[in-house]
């Protein structure tokens, strides 16, 4: 994985030495908080309903064992001993102390780890596929190109007052394991006439206007890439709306021009951007790419597995994904315990994670935007012993990509924006459908809760999606189904009017029903709403 | 404490800025304000007249003169470029890299933090309006 050389850690030093002055300023009164706000937001740190919360970027989401035991570190020394994992691959902290911000971010910054545009209203930290590297279908691994827009995008002087935040996501591989079309920009690598270049796709986003972004552009070479993004960024910054927040995104730019239009203005600058030599040469793309080395496999890693053990098996099946390296997998660790937090972790189970990757998977872990973590390469041989340590651990939940592996943001338990809570309905829904059993029958579901309409838990996303909202003082939450953030993106549709929390679940398991009842053989739940459309389900949750 | 802040060595200039309208109907004119909606590329074909742009930003939030900026010093435009309104004193040095040469800011700058600010980072990794060298060149040549 990417190192820092002198340069990088020039940057990031200087940035922990005037976060410190800012905060300083602050405490002393010099400026107001609402001079302040955009400054400590460029750093990550919100104020939330109790304390402050600061978001650790993870770049594109990969981090090795020193970085994670720093965070464990962290969380004991400034929080209150453990750390949440978001749906943008970072780590947030939610009970800290302004005065302790900086004295963090100089701890973060001796492993090579900040908190630069973790929020605000900028380029926000590049997220890209957790499988990168490892994933048996990508064309490439999407990192070197992510680490290059990291770079580029950080402090970018003309793109630090957006109209609103900016969220770029980077994949290479035809399934869409990081919602790359429901992303600011979003960038498939691709291959033509032998040369790698990207599709870009701009205006896509969740919120309380999701939109799924169109392709504006099928190719860019390497050589135009960040030219490329840079006219993009350009006519966002100019022309994106200025006078209604809800309307700043660049969807509703490109909703608005269209898309058709708004590539040509980005054409038009692109001719004059590109004249200004900022594209970096392929030697800094070799450059960094060198760090992305695959690692050293052992050739003779052996495919064969010992499935005797009926609850290690279950979790092979559910939680284990193919690797390109003949005798080696891919491990994703639930974060997602019956009745637990999703996302949550202790200092004790991320040091133990830590630890883990350093044993068995090349000292290389990741965050997926579902909020688990993954170790991506783990010799099949070596599956069994980990399992054990994680199972002991209470961290081997095999339920990835079923209806307990709940995404959730934290709503009202924590953020001052939610309307209603998130956490408990998450720990009440995995409860309802606790057993296995009747997970696995009912196969892949993605089931995302945002409480409130900005969708933070990309419930627009989900193959049932629950929207909180509050009416008239009493939480209520709205059901969505049909949505989609993979390479077969949609949008889910309302069911009818809201639930209570009790009345949710129970409407959660009625439209499961007709699924178990209605489905073709090998259709998963969305492909059978798909199929049949929403009456059955309205019929039955309402009936 | 002070009102006008220059990093250029010739004088101030003393004509005032006329809006973008005035300017494009008369002939002779120096100085010119655009508002931050304006579209800077209209004055193209009249910079080598120009000795000041005064580019105004009625919020801080409000980022579109930090792209007015770069998209006229990247046409070629060497007169004073000046920030004016809300201008803080942790966006100088943004502005400073869009091209921005002197600083009109409605309240008072504490010029020992800008100066501390403006000296610290050493490096920048991607290339704007100024000439400092991308971390990519540097690393190349």
């Amino acid at each position: 994985m990417y190192k820092y050389d002198e340069y990088d850690h020039s940057i990031v030093a200087a940035r922990v030495e005037e976060f410190r002055d800012q905060v300083n300023r602050r405490l002393a009164g010099q400026i107001t908080e609402d001079q302040f706000k955009p400054l400590r937001l460029m750093n990550g740190l919100y104020l939330q309903l109790h304390a402050y919360m600061l978001r650790v970027a993870v770049p594109y989401g990969t981090l090795d064992s020193r970085q994670m035991h720093m965070l464990a570190h962290i969380a004991r020394k400034y929080d209150r001993g453990y750390g949440h994992f978001t749906t943008r691959q970072n780590l947030q902290y939610n009970w800290i102390k302004l005065e302790d911000a900086p004295d963090i971010l100089a701890e973060l910054a001796t492993v090579e780890m900040h908190a630069i545009q973790t929020s605000g209203n900028c380029i926000r930290n590049i997220s890209s596929d957790q499988f990168a590297g490892a994933a048996a279908d990508e064309l490439t691994d999407p990192r070197p190109w992510a680490e290059l827009l990291r770079q580029w995008s950080t402090f970018h002087p003309e793109f630090s007052y957006l109209p609103r935040k900016f969220k770029i996501a980077v994949i290479a591989a035809e399934e869409d394991r990081a919602a790359m079309r429901l992303h600011d920009i979003g960038l498939q690598i691709v291959e033509r006439d032998g040369k790698l270049g990207v599709a870009v796709y701009v205006g896509g986003g969740m919120g309380r206007t999701p939109m799924i972004a169109p392709l504006i552009k099928d190719y860019v070479p390497f050589e135009d890439f960040v030219s490329y993004l840079e006219a993009c960024l350009r006519v966002y910054n100019r022309y994106g709306r200025r006078d209604n927040i809800y309307k700043a995104r660049i969807k509703i730019l490109i909703h608005e021009l269209g898309a058709e239009k708004y590539a040509a203005e980005v054409e038009e600058e692109f001719k004059a951007v590109k004249a200004l030599g900022i594209d970096p040469p392929r030697a800094e793309f070799d450059r960094i790419a060198a760090y992305f080395a695959p690692p050293a496999y052992d050739a003779e890693a052996p495919d064969a597995l010992d499935r005797s053990d009926p609850d290690f098996a279950v979790w092979l099946d559910q939680n284990v994904s193919a690797h390109k390296q003949p005798g080696y997998a891919v491990v994703t660790i639930s974060l997602k315990p019956i009745g637990g937090i999703p996302g949550d972790a202790s200092a004790d189970q991320i040091d133990l994670m830590a630890d883990l990757a350093k044993t068995y998977s090349f000292d290389e872990l990741r965050v997926t935007h579902a909020q688990n973590i993954v170790l991506p390469h783990v010799r099949k041989a070596d599956l069994y012993g980990l399992w054990q340590q994680l199972r002991d651990a209470g961290l081997a939940e095999a339920n990835l990509d079923l209806i307990s592996d709940i995404i959730a943001c934290p709503g009202l338990d924590y953020c001052s924006l939610a309307n209603a809570r998130s956490i408990p309905l998450a720990q009440k829904i995995a409860t309802r459908f606790s057993d296995i059993g009747r997970q696995r029958e009912l196969g892949e579901l993605k089931l995302k809760i945002s409480g409130c309409i900005n969708a933070c838990g990309h419930h627009h996303a989900g193959h049932i999606g629950i929207l909180g909202v509050d009416r008239k003082g009493v939480e209520n939450y709205q059901l969505l189904l049909g949505g989609s953030g993979a390479e077969d993106v949609s949008l889910g549709t309302i069911t009818g009017p809201g639930f209570s929390e009790d009345g949710i679940v129970d409407a959660i398991e009625k439209a499961t029903d007709v699924y178990l009842r209605e489905r073709d053989k090998g259709e998963r739940f969305l492909d059978t709403y798909r199929r049949l459309g929403m009456a059955p389900f309205k019929e039955a949750i309402y009936g | 404490m002070t009102n006008l802040l220059r990093y250029r060595d010739d004088e101030a200039h003393e004509e005032p800025a006329v809006t973008l309208d005035s300017f494009l109907g008369q002939s002779n004119a120096t100085a010119v304000r655009i508002e931050s909606g304006e579209d800077a590329r209209v004055l193209l074909p009249y910079l080598d007249r120009i000795a000041l742009v005064e580019v105004s930003f009625p919020k801080f939030r409000d980022g579109r003169g930090y792209s007015t900026g770069r998209i006229l010093r990247e046409a070629g435009y060497t007169g004073e470029l000046r920030a004016q309104g809300d201008v803080l004193v942790d966006q100088i040095p943004l502005m400073r890299r869009c091209g921005f040469d002197s600083f009109a800011p409605e309240a008072p700058v504490d010029e020992a933090v800008l100066a501390a600010s403006l000296a610290r980072y050493e490096f920048h990794y991607q290339a704007a309006a100024d000439p400092a060298a991308p971390v990519w060149k540097r690393r190349h040549g």
